[in-house]
Parts: structure tokens; sequence; C-alpha cells
């Protein structure tokens, strides 16, 4: 795919408002590999020399950190970006069992998309929620507690276009490319939305206040 | 029978709209900024050092310490980053904290900044965390929104810009001087130490690191006294902290409490290991902290005891295996994991996880020998003290610890051909591939 002088056109001020906020230029370097990631869904050779030139880099320099780090991808993924645990953890805990099942089911091997292009499939290394283990991922959002069952479910409901809605998440999953848009620094208005915590992380809380070691609100406001 | 939980950070995590800025100045939010502004900056570093409040990230470091490190009248300008890359394989506190209440880390992002007076902070935060990152931007639009940040705050004369920077999936920029290179725009590796970043941080100018929890337990040490911080917890590990339980516990999840509470006591309050099972191992502090096993459940869980009984305390990332686990399985994974995330700038981690891996590998599919042990051991000796940084030396903690405790284990992988236990029988749908018994129970919010 080629970066159209039209898309270049309606990055540059993107890239300048990032560059923006940084003392020094290079530190832009993440955030603007996340926004060529928006417009193309992967880091393109178009892509590396388009923040090459912003930041005055060489594309062999912007290619170096790009190879670094697994959440840039240099072939197209699904619109949908499906992760699942496979870390010890949620793997014991059936990450394993789900991972082997999704790649049969969708007929893909790791980091593949499916032939319709709406979901591709990849192990993930821990993703800070294993209190609510096995934990998958799409577009970056949570899904908890997912058994092979459910994450079938899941991509079948992405693959046929149902109103999916993570976990703990915005109420609504966005694209891959928007996520990566709002990775570059670019909020899409969603933040208010959605859950802010689960069942897991209210655990002590919630024991905390049937022992009496802290106020019921309810209690409180009456 | 007295409080053994006691969540202050996690208090009102189950208001619906308790990420927002209303919310938190309901509980109280903001006021130990304007307390931390009424002061000089060198006594909001004394509180600090008076708590005796240790990094949260893992490491422990006295924050207060951190924070006197840092050179003043250098000409330099000076900045706070925060460590919000939370990677370590159990470590599952500070996303929950950043999606409920992460107005306490801005409050407490201020009073840092004014105290090692840095007019520029960052938050590096892991990029896979879509949600934490709106939450994040969300916080921080709605204090420059209220004055919390920007030109002359609250009238002080003090200025302050945060930039929310997503990293691109790198365990190994949760390590500081690898994170300071990522927030620069290289790749993520570690730099030799001294000089320390206090003195060359961030573009080589005097820069403090400090985790995400560190941050926002700030504002309650300057709400409530250095000194009720400090009568809390134990002699030299002060004040409460969340710790995290998963794996088979009936009611896993965030259990802030006072450092040096045992895992007996929290156990007893998330039900207990899950129905018809019993603990088989655990991890103290995520997956570079040395195995325990049911031995270990009246450590108390502080910096010290848990070094005395021989692992660390790390980010009280207490995952729980019972005795369906094979824990050569649980070891190799972890294994793998380091391999995936060494850096590749030394050559003991960069090679050594390879050989580690290897060999772990042979011995799980039963085609291992004892000798291996021996290796693997004598592996692991050569790789810990002798990289970069402390990834390296993580290896040796699941490796050494799953052979000192479950030696039989791995023999037994060789005896038998292969592995011994039935994968199906260790996961939360007991192989039926159906409903999960915990369900997708998030809190509906308002």
């Amino acid at each position: 795919m080629a970066l159209s002088q039209e898309a270049r056109a309606r990055l540059e001020p993107d890239a300048a408002q990032i560059i923006a906020r940084y003392p020094q230029s290079r530190s832009a370097l993440l955030p603007l590999l996340h926004l060529v990631q928006s417009e193309e869904g992967y880091v393109s050779a178009d892509g590396i020399e388009f923040c090459a030139g912003q930041l005055g880099l060489t594309e062999a320099e912007v290619t170096a950190v790009t190879s670094f780090y697994t959440m840039y991808k240099r072939e197209p993924v699904g619109e949908y970006h499906v992760g699942v645990c496979t870390n010890s953890l949620c793997a014991v805990m059936g990450g394993d069992a789900i991972f082997a099942d999704l790649k049969e089911h969708l007929d893909v091997g790791n980091d593949q998309a499916t032939a319709d292009g709406k979901v591709s499939l990849e192990h993930l290394e821990c993703n800070a929620a294993c209190d609510y283990a096995p934990v998958m991922m799409v577009n970056w959002e949570f899904f908890d507690n997912m058994t092979p069952q459910s994450a079938r479910e899941l991509v079948d409901g992405l693959r046929s276009g149902a109103d999916v809605a993570p976990t703990r998440g915005a109420p609504r999953l966005c694209t891959w490319k928007q996520a990566s848009r709002i990775l570059a620094g670019f909020p899409d208005g969603q933040a208010a939305g959605g859950h802010t915590a689960g069942e897991a992380s209210l655990a002590g809380l919630r024991a905390a206040r049937e022992n009496g070691w802290r106020p019921d609100p309810q209690e409180g406001q009456q | 029978m007295t409080s053994v939980l006691m969540p202050e950070l996690s208090a009102h995590w189950d208001e619906p709209d308790s990420f927002s800025l209303a919310a938190y100045r309901r509980s109280g939010g903001y006021r130990a900024l304007a307390k931390a502004l009424a002061m000089e900056p060198g006594e909001v570093i004394q509180t600090l050092k008076d708590s005796i409040l240790r990094g949260r990230g893992g490491a422990g470091f006295p924050t207060g310490m951190k924070w006197g490190f840092i050179p003043q009248g250098g000409g330099k300008p000076h900045y706070l980053v925060v460590n919000a890359d939370e990677s370590e394989p159990g470590a599952c506190k500070d996303m929950p904290t950043l999606l409920a209440n992460p107005q306490a880390l801005i409050e407490g992002i201020v009073i840092a900044a004014y105290a090692i007076r840095a007019e520029k902070a960052f938050i590096y935060v892991r990029g896979e965390v879509l949600h934490v990152i709106r939450r994040l931007h969300h916080a921080v639009a709605e204090a420059y929104e209220a004055g919390y940040l920007g030109r002359n705050i609250s009238g002080s004369g003090f200025s302050l810009d945060v930039v929310v920077h997503a990293g691109a999936g790198a365990y190994i920029c949760g390590e500081e001087t690898a994170l300071l290179d990522s927030l620069e725009g290289y790749r993520g590796q570690p730099r030799l130490k001294p000089p320390f970043p206090a003195v060359a941080g961030l573009y080589q100018c005097p820069t403090v690191v400090n985790n995400v929890e560190s941050i926002a337990t700030v504002p309650y040490i300057l709400n409530h006294g250095a000194e009720e911080f400090a009568s809390y917890g134990t002699e030299r590990s002060k004040g409460f902290g969340l710790y995290s339980l998963s794996g088979h516990v009936t009611r896993p999840g965030q259990y802030e409490a006072p450092l040096g509470t045992t895992l007996r006591q929290l156990l007893e309050l998330a039900g207990g290991i899950r129905a018809g099972h019993r603990l088989k191992f655990w991890t103290p502090g995520g997956s570079s902290t040395p195995l325990f096993t049911d031995e270990h459940l009246d450590v108390p869980l502080d910096y010290e005891s848990v070094a005395k009984a021989g692992s660390m305390l790390g980010t009280r990332s207490v995952q729980l295996f019972d005795e369906t686990t094979c824990v050569v399985r649980v070891a190799l994974r972890w294994v793998e994991f380091y391999q995936h995330e060494s850096c590749g700038k030394c050559t003991p981690c960069r090679e050594g996880s390879f050989w580690v891996a290897q060999i772990m590998q042979r011995l799980e599919r039963g085609e291992g020998s004892e000798a291996d042990l021996d290796k693997l051991l004598d592996i692991c000796d050569n790789i810990t003290g002798r990289a970069f940084c402390a990834l390296g030396d993580s290896i040796q903690a699941p490796v050494g610890s799953s052979i000192k405790y479950f030696r039989d284990e791995y023999i037994q992988h060789q005896k038998q051909g292969g592995c011994p236990f039935d994968p199906a029988a260790s996961t939360l749908f007991g192989g039926s591939g159906g409903s999960s018994p915990r369900g997708n129970t998030a809190m509906e919010s308002a």
C-alpha cells in the first residue's frame, strides 16, 4: 500500500501536533508510528519514510525502532486484532486451550488474518489483567474470564459485524486503525463510557465492607 | 478481628463515575495538592522521606530518597516520568487503578513535580490497554480544565505540563532506563548505571522515574501525614499497598492491605483456593520472584520477611496455582517470556535465556535428564548478576525455585516421557470448553 499524497497532507498537521508535545523531536517517534499504523493498519515502508521525514531521521533508524516493538505490525492485520494471553497463568487457566481452539476455528496460524481480513489472531504476553484470567484482547480492549466457547462466539460476532462490547472498556469496540489513532494520542471521546471496575477489581473493597473495615456508602447516605 | 484490609486507593472504585474529577473531588481529591503547594518543595520531599514510602514498582527503593537525589540549581530542566508500563507476569494493580481512579495519579504527579521542581511530566503507559489510555487522556484534560495542570497552578506560580505517552509492546520498557530510551524514541534498551536517572535521565537531565502506585499514594501521605502512613505496615516496610491475587483462588482480585499481611490472611478473605483443590505453589511478587509453596502461607508479605524466606516482594503479584498445575510448564512459559522479551543488548541474558528455554523444553517433553537440572542451575548462575539489568536475573527465579521445591516433578517428566498432568484439569472451565464459572461480570457503568 502506498501512503497517498492526500493522506500525507492530512497526517502532517497531526505529526506536527505530536512533535510539539516533546522537548526533543525524536521522542515523537513511537506515537508517529502509531499514527501511520492508524492510516494503513500497519507500518509500511511508506509509513517509515513518512516518520523519518517528519523527524529528520534515516529510514534505517526508524526501521530499527519499529522492529523492536511488537505492537507495530509489518503486515496488515485484521480489522479486529484478537490476542489470547498464553503467559503461564492465563495458559494454565485456559489460554492455551482457547488459542488452540481459535486457530482451528478461524483456520489461521499465529499472527495471521482470516481471508476476509476481518480478524487476525496472535498469542500475547501478560496483559496486566491476571485476576480476570484467562484474558483476551481485541484491538487492545479487555475480554475477561474467557472460555473456548465464549472466544468462538466473540470472533464469530466480529466477523459477522455484530456489536461487540469488551468486558472492561468502551461501550463499543473500535477498529484496529481507530485504536492506533488513540495510541498516537488523539482520543476518541469514549473515555467516560464503559466500565470502571470489574468484580475482581472490587474484591478487596467488598471484603472490607463485609467485615465492617470500610463504611458502606449506602448506609452513610441514610 | 482487626482490619486486615484498608482500601484507600481503591476506596471508591465501585462508584460508577469514580474515574472523573468530580468524583475524585467528592472524596477529598486535590486537598493534598493545596497542602503541598503551601509548603516548600524541600518540605514535601522530607514528608515523603518521613513516610518511608518505598517504590511500589517492585524494587522498593524509598521514594522520598529518590526525589532527594535530584540535584538542585544545575540549570538543566528536571523531569518526572511515571512508569505505567505494568507488564510483569502477575502484575495487574496499576491498570485497574488507572481505569478507576486516574486522578489520584494526576494529583500525585503535580505534587511530585512540584517537590522535585519539574515542569514537565510524562506518563509512559503500556500501549496494550486502550481504555486505560483513554481514561488517562481524559483525566489529564479534566485536570487542565480545572487548573490543576498548566500555567500557574492554583495561583502558586508553579507550572506543569503532562504528556500521556503510549508504549508499543516491550516488557523491558518497564526497566527505568530502558523506558527512558524508549521515551526518547529509541529501541528500549537499558542503560549502564551510574549515572542514575536522578543525575542523567531523560535527555541527560535530572529525572525521577516512579511507579503509578507510588505516585498515586502521595496524596494520601500529604493528607494524613507521614507519621500516620508509617504507622501501617512493618518495621521497615511501611504503609499499605495493593495485593493482586490471581489464578486458582475463589475470588481473585485486588486486596489493599498494610504491608506485612500474610497470604493466609488474604486467602481467607478471597474464599481460599478454588473448591476441592489445594495450594501447590505461588509467586509473592510476579514471575521474577522465586516460587513459594504452602509452607509459606504465614510469611509476612513485606520486603524483609519475603527476602528472608528466599523470594522477593516485587509488585505483590500473588499468582496461585493448585495441585492440578504442572510446575515445569509454568516455569518454562515464564522462561520463554524472558527469552522473547530479552532486549539483546547483553550476552548473558540474550544467549542464556535461549539456552535455558531449550533445556526446559527438552525437560518438559520428557527428553531431558537429571544432569540437565544441574546444567540449568549452572547457566542461571552465570546469568544472574552478570546481565545489564534485572531481566536477566529474573530467569533464575522460576527455574531455581521450581527445581528446589519440585525436583521430583522434573524427574517424573523424564520417567514418563512427557508431562504427567492433564492440562484440562487446571483450566477455569475444567476442560468442558463451556461457560465460565466467573462469567463476564464487569460492573455496569452509569
